[in-house]
């Protein structure tokens, strides 16, 4: 019993110093993040890394993912008799959900795991103690590039995939079914609102993007020196940031989207 | 990795992502259509506008001409009171009556104006004189109701 609660104690208080140790640390990466700003270039090859890289899977996916709610969304409607709101569904469903969560959680496996890994491994080659040998601040040279290289690239990502999920949709609701063309885009025109719709579907990617890479990065630069610190630090990013994606996601939806419009 | 390699793919990348925003914008949203034109607003009183939203659309003979802007309450008279924006292409004389409608059976609730045939036409900040309230299905079913029982009786009495 008593070892018990010790070891509860004992968890909940490394839970709460691992967050507070998290936050000091975002409020660092903030305050030195000049440098990625000063030399661009060093968070241009981030970008490259965690966007660039990412473009297939999400580009991919996206199509996949509107193609399916085609099918899907055309079977339901059409037994309402309403098929030519199909588009509607398709783009809300995209640009209000599954484009910022899935890109999200996509992006949290392909570039935050990679972004782990590699900080983690710098770190258990002593190449961040070397930098700070050499008087270099590792967050400011290492860890910041790669956390605004993943937060700019982020928006993009999910735009991109949202696009594309429209497309896919608009490939099998109007090139394969037949559902007519110009009902499909002039609903969904008519549905979308830009300001409540995309813009909040970007609000919520920014916020994705931020959540994700500060935990990829911070995991990283937290990671025990090992082979195997690494490797449980870059799962720990991917269930985490999963986890935070789908939080997050709930909490800005019911700020968003309730209240009617 | 070459750093110009680098630098086109980021670059391609930027503009890509940019160019599905610009395209969830204007062919996904309607950014397009009635964001810049000019307006003028006249407002509306109805005993009740049912499901009416702000933002819905105001129509004449089909056409989108303009949108609900503000809806609110006049503890005077009771009533409900539209604000609309109306596309200042569009000119419609002062005796212009407006309706809340229904698009299908289902469908969203939306304001039509009918044009009158008085010389004058509306303005800036007028208001419509002639309204008609949105349907509520509940006092239809009643009316409905009280109707064929009216007929009942009606029938008994003949007998």
């Amino acid at each position: 019993m008593r070892a018990a609660l010790t070891h509860l104690g004992a968890a909940v208080t490394a839970g709460i110093w691992r967050l507070g140790y998290g936050a000091r640390f975002f409020a660092y990466l903030l305050v030195h993040s000049g440098t990625a700003f000063r030399r661009f270039r060093l968070t241009l090859r981030e970008i490259y890394f965690a966007g660039v890289l990412s473009l297939i899977i999400i580009l991919v996916s996206g199509l996949f993912v509107g193609m399916v709610l085609g099918l899907q969304g055309y079977d339901t409607l059409q037994r309402y008799g309403s098929s030519e709101a199909l588009g509607v569904l398709v783009a809300l469903s995209l640009v209000r959900e599954l484009g910022p969560v899935v890109a999200g959680l996509l992006f949290a496996s392909r570039a935050g795991s990679a972004i782990t890994a590699e900080i983690g491994l710098m770190k258990a080659t002593e190449q961040l103690s070397a930098m700070e040998m050499m008087a270099v601040d590792p967050i400011a040279r290492v860890v910041a590039p790669r956390f605004w290289g993943g937060v700019l690239s982020m928006p993009l990502l999910a735009a991109l995939f949202s696009a594309m999920g429209i497309f896919g949709g608009y490939l099998v609701g109007v090139v394969l079914i037949g559902v007519d063309e110009g009902a499909f885009w002039s609903q969904m025109q008519a549905a979308v609102d830009v300001r409540n719709d995309i813009l909040n579907g970007v609000i919520k990617s920014v916020v994705f993007g931020v959540a994700v890479t500060l935990i990829a990065v911070f995991e990283g630069y937290d990671a025990v020196p090992t082979a195997e610190g690494v490797s449980g630090a870059t799962t720990r990013t991917v269930v985490t940031s999963s986890l935070a994606i789908l939080a997050l996601d709930f909490v800005l939806t019911a700020l968003m989207f309730t209240g009617g419009n | 990795m070459n750093r110009s390699t680098i630098d086109l793919w980021v670059g391609v990348f930027v503009a890509l992502g940019l160019g599905a925003l610009l395209f969830l914008a204007l062919k996904v949203g309607n950014l397009a259509s009635f964001s810049t034109a000019e307006t003028y607003r006249v407002d509306a009183r109805f005993s009740n506008i049912g499901g009416l939203k702000v933002r819905a659309p105001v129509k004449s003979a089909g056409v989108v001409v303009g949108r609900v802007a503000d809806i609110g309450f006049d503890n005077e008279t009771y009533e409900a009171v539209a604000v609309l924006t109306i596309d200042s292409r569009y000119r419609f004389p002062r005796d212009t009556s407006a309706k809340i409608l229904t698009s299908g059976l289902l469908g969203e609730q939306y304001i039509g104006l009918e044009a009158g045939a008085e010389a004058r036409m509306l303005g800036d900040g007028e208001r419509l004189r002639l309204t008609q309230s949105a349907v509520v299905l509940e006092n239809l079913i009643g009316q409905f109701f009280t109707s064929k029982a009216a007929e009942g009786g009606a029938a008994k009495d003949g007998k």
